[in-house]
């Protein structure tokens, strides 16, 4: 059994560092491509014409019963094919955006639709708007619903961002590699990269809930 | 002129006719009582007096206007006829000031002060000043009904419709919701009312309707209505109720 | 350079049998461990329920991809041994099933109502027997639909496989797809068999989980 000696990596913190922010950045990235295309998806399925709603349902199950790194290889590989060039981490971005879009589209929807129509009957009783049903009845409990279910996916999407690793983007994977070709400590090394996912997570996991306890602070029940 | 004219209403869902000719004056001032089996269409019609359902023949007026699902203004006609549900629908993420100042707030303008101000005022109407600041979650069925029916009154009504309001609530809470809507009908607020409170029809209702199937079988002051029933159908209603 | 053949998809269809046997063996091993984790989880013993939920906690913590390189180039250089491919794999595969698999059977536990545990201490049965008979298979309906659902994350997951050189249907892609270099043609084939492979059991689990809304 060979002794542990972390004090090698720690001499690539720098690049750990360095990984971790691509890490986050391209997590934040793939979030913010991901909720657009979820919340125009929520309402297009809900209200949108027929063509529109299957070609929206194929794209979720397309995407749900693939896996990712087929997906980031399609992007990466086929679109400079079509023209479109891209480098790594934008390839990354997309396709992690593509997947993280077709969960949120169903999570959003069963928010949408875990609030029930007598709410919103409640809410035209009262003289409002359809647009202010939906701002001020609709969305705030619809929004507490999906709360976990979307910060789960959002914690998956940051664990998921590994693979891009794949395609040479800069991540902390990559700067595992690059760090475990210098220094031959395998076991350090992905022990430290681990080590530094499993913070992230945590961290995320207490700011949300610190987020979800502030934001909604009614109570629940009957 | 009544306050609220139906006139030969009828409306269908799929094959299943639920209004059949339906025709009902309410006055101003009075507290018409709707009665008959579920099923009956007594909901629907309450409904439709909010146009909350499409009618698809005849006409209802309220204050002279025909109303439909379509009508222009409708957003300030429902502000003027206040509805209260049998599930409360309070909003689960406003507390007791905010449920009955949203509405005035966005479309009328007034100011959170004066929202409160307003909020408290109907709230004393309905025994609940002291639960202002609390979340639906935390009351009783009984006072978030309560709540409910002071939101509509913030709405300044001119008609109030309850539908079932007491049905989901446990026996012991039914009586102070019908107390607070004994203390509007003294002050002259024009009431239509569905409901199964038969003691509450007898005592506080000007008018009681008997619908069968859809149509209107029966109308009258209640003591002339449950002293001699004229339709098999009312007498065998009034035999299951008692 | 050379054009898509007959081989190559071939080829991608032997690699789909390796595909399939990681997933046997994470279930054959992952599934028992995820049991032995559930139970822990939901012992009445603090010290059992808290080793249970930090185990929980940080597998589900790492990305699998950690746990595939961790195991597969960290551990034998550690440890000093040499490891087959398939044993490295196949440990991260495993971790990662039980974590993610006890995870799931401890809902299905906990949602079992506390009654149901003391009326089957009231008919004096040992705490076994009450799992094994009165709460297990209640849980394991309600559990049902979940654990197929994670059944579609696992056959996807195991294209990470690749990553380290195992050749299962992602790793044969690539290579075909370097052969040929026709990534559209080839990608699009591998996606195709993973979709055919995961769609019925997505859709398994939907209906699952609709008959047991219906049924509360």
């Amino acid at each position: 059994m060979q002794s542990l000696n972390f004090q090698q990596i720690w001499r690539y913190q720098d690049h750990l560092i360095d990984g971790t922010l691509h890490t986050l950045l391209l997590t934040l990235a793939a979030a913010l491509i991901g909720t657009a295309i979820g919340l125009a998806g929520a309402a297009a399925v809900r209200s949108g014409p027929r063509p529109v709603r299957w070609t929206i349902r194929g794209y979720i199950e397309l995407i749900r019963n693939t896996p990712s790194l087929i997906q980031l290889f399609i992007v990466f590989f086929v679109l400079p094919n079509f023209g479109l060039r891209l480098n790594s981490f934008e390839a990354a971005a997309i396709a992690l955006g593509l997947y993280f879009g077709a969960y949120s589209i169903e999570i959003i929807r069963a928010g949408l639709d875990s609030i029930p129509g007598s709410q919103m009957e409640a809410g035209q009783c009262l003289g409002l708007t359809r647009w202010q049903v939906f701002r001020h009845v609709v969305l705030p409990p619809a929004l507490r619903n999906v709360y976990p279910a979307f910060t789960g996916q959002f914690v998956l999407l940051l664990l998921g961002t590994s693979l891009a690793s794949q395609i040479s983007a800069e991540e902390l994977f990559h700067a595992g590699g690059f760090i475990e070709s210098r220094t031959y400590r395998s076991f350090e090394v992905y022990a430290v990269i681990c080590g530094i996912y499993f913070a992230l997570v945590m961290a995320f996991k207490l700011l949300f809930a610190a987020v979800g306890r502030l934001a909604f602070r009614w109570p629940v029940g009957r | 002129m009544p306050l609220v004219d139906i006139r030969n209403v009828s409306k269908s869902y799929g094959s299943a006719r639920v209004l059949d000719g339906v025709s009902l004056e309410v006055n101003e001032g009075e507290i018409v009582t709707i009665i008959g089996k579920s099923g009956s269409g007594k909901s629907t019609l309450l409904r439709c007096i909010n146009a909350l359902e499409r009618i698809d023949g005849g006409e209802i007026l309220v204050e002279g206007r025909s109303v439909r699902t379509d009508m222009p203004k409708l957003r300030e006609f429902r502000q003027r006829v206040g509805i209260v549900f049998q599930a409360f629908n309070l909003f689960p993420h406003l507390t007791v000031e905010r449920n009955i100042t949203l509405a005035p707030v966005l479309n009328k303008r007034i100011t959170r002060g004066q929202g409160r101000a307003l909020a408290l005022d109907v709230l004393e109407r309905v025994g609940l000043a002291d639960k202002i600041d609390a979340y639906p979650a935390q009351l009783s069925g009984g006072q978030q009904q309560r709540v409910a029916i002071a939101r509509c009154l913030a709405m300044g009504p001119h008609l109030m419709l309850f539908d079932e309001v007491t049905s989901a609530l446990d026996p012991e809470l039914v009586g102070e919701v019908l107390k607070v809507m004994e203390d509007m009908a003294r002050q002259g607020m024009t009431m239509v009312l569905v409901t199964h409170e038969m003691g509450f029809a007898r005592t506080v209702a000007s008018k009681i309707v008997f619908m069968h199937r859809g149509r209107v079988r029966e109308e009258g002051p209640p003591a002339e209505l449950f002293a001699n029933p004229r339709t098999p159908e009312l007498r065998s209603f009034i035999a299951s109720v008692r | 350079m050379r054009t898509f053949v007959l081989a190559d998809l071939l080829s991608l269809f032997i690699a789909l049998q390796w595909t399939v046997a990681l997933v046997i063996i994470a279930l054959g091993f992952g599934g028992p461990l995820a049991l032995v984790l559930a139970l822990m989880r939901t012992s009445g013993r603090r010290a059992l329920r808290w080793t249970a939920a930090a185990i929980l906690q940080v597998v589900q913590g790492v990305p699998l991809l950690g746990l595939l390189m961790f195991f597969y180039f960290g551990m034998p250089v550690f440890l000093g041994v040499e490891m087959a491919p398939l044993v490295a794999v196949g440990i991260a595969m495993t971790v990662y099933t039980a974590s993610f698999l006890g995870d799931i059977w401890r809902g299905g536990i906990e949602a079992v109502k506390h009654e149901q545990w003391e009326a089957a201490a009231c008919l004096g049965l040992s705490t076994w027997h009450q799992f094994l008979y009165v709460v297990a298979p209640q849980a394991f309906r309600m559990a049902l639909p979940p654990t197929v659902g994670f059944l579609v994350q696992l056959i996807k997951g195991t294209s990470l496989a690749s990553v380290v050189g195992f050749v299962e249907l992602a790793r044969a892609g690539q290579i075909a797809s370097a052969a040929t270099f026709q990534p559209l043609l080839v990608y699009s084939i591998v996606a195709a068999i993973y979709f055919a492979l995961c769609l019925p059991l997505t859709l398994w689990a939907r209906s699952l989980e609709a008959r047991l809304n219906a049924a509360r």
